[in-house]
């Protein structure tokens, strides 16, 4: 199971709930970037190993994260 | 090796905001419980096909402007009112799915007879109650929820019994009535409460559908800003501090 996800950094406010939900602990807020707003958005750390368990959006406040998965 | 140009396609998506939150920005703090409360409202409306039927009476409060946020129809509520307006909606409208969407400040604060007296009537409506145990909006007062021996910027030295009574539990009081069909507590910090909780709103919007009497959902949720804490540690102290006192689950469910 191979999964993916792709966020919408404009959208999203940095609140990092995504990171604790994330069970695999590839999800982390930028470091040296912020969007339009100020705040530090959500990225996908090791592509790999994302297995598209939807955690993190579903947590998300916000809608910014789409998941895709695949076989 | 697949890369993660290929996964993105329209046929592997198995997650997206939902199609009825529109992409207004949300005006909510960062972390807020309000927006997920949204999206799961959006999620469960879409997915019962109710989209063309849908009422929601929006409260005064940090969620005022849901309206905005979801695209069914709404109508704005005076302060604590959204209750008497839905009750008129519903008898005026039977098979619209008529929900009020209403904070503790407004639902437990000014609006508790409103709300009292549509349960108890068994108004086929559905109130959607969040709780956050503070004034959000106006700055981080002291609700009648807050707990007891919580610092608000109105109680600075913590609630205190002799001096502000005790919190309120208006989702107890639903659960003692006879008007109501569906009483539950959820909460949506993690995502198995997050689960839980879309289940627990469709099954009210169903039970009020099938003409059963009121229901109440109550979202025991955070206050980040009001709270002065992460959102991460907003929901850290809430599971500690406000789960014992407000427990989560079920307290009725009339099934026939």
């Amino acid at each position: 199971m191979r999964g993916t996800i792709v966020v919408d950094t404009e959208r999203c406010k940095g609140c990092n709930l995504c990171v604790v939900a994330c069970p695999l602990k590839i999800i982390r807020l930028s470091q040296r970037q912020v969007n339009r707003k100020g705040y530090p958005f959500a990225e996908q750390l090791a592509p790999g190993m994302c297995t598209g368990c939807t955690s993190c959006a579903i947590v998300c406040p916000d809608g910014c994260i789409s998941v895709y998965r695949t076989r | 090796m697949t890369t993660n140009q290929e996964i993105i396609k329209p046929e592997n998506l198995v997650y997206r905001k939902p199609r009825l939150l529109n992409d207004t920005p949300m005006h909510y703090c960062p972390g807020c419980g309000h927006s997920v409360v949204h999206k799961l409202i959006a999620e469960v409306i879409d997915e019962m096909g109710m989209q063309e039927d849908a009422i929601g009476i929006s409260p005064v409060g940090c969620a005022v402007f849901a309206y905005s946020y979801i695209d069914i129809d709404w109508i704005e509520a005076a302060h604590g009112r959204a209750p008497a307006i839905a009750c008129a909606a519903k008898r005026l409208n039977p098979g619209k799915l008529v929900f009020t969407y209403q904070g503790d400040g407004d639902l437990a604060g000014i609006g508790a007879a409103e709300a009292i007296h549509s349960l108890n009537r068994g108004d086929n409506i559905v109130i959607i109650y969040v709780n956050n145990a503070i004034y959000g909006m106006t700055g981080g007062q002291m609700a009648p929820t807050t707990l007891m021996g919580m610092k608000t910027s109105t109680c600075p030295y913590g609630r205190q019994a002799s001096l502000h009574g005790y919190p309120l539990k208006v989702t107890e009081m639903a659960a003692m009535m006879e008007g109501t069909c569906y009483v539950t507590r959820q909460a949506v910090s993690r995502v198995a409460y997050i689960r839980k909780a879309k289940q627990a709103l469709r099954k009210a919007f169903e039970y009020s559908m099938q003409g059963k009497g009121s229901s109440i959902v109550e979202f025991v949720s955070t206050c980040s800003s009001g709270w002065k804490m992460s959102p991460e540690a907003a929901n850290q102290w809430m599971e500690d501090n406000m789960f014992p006192y407000y427990k989560l689950g079920d307290l009725k469910d009339k099934q026939n």
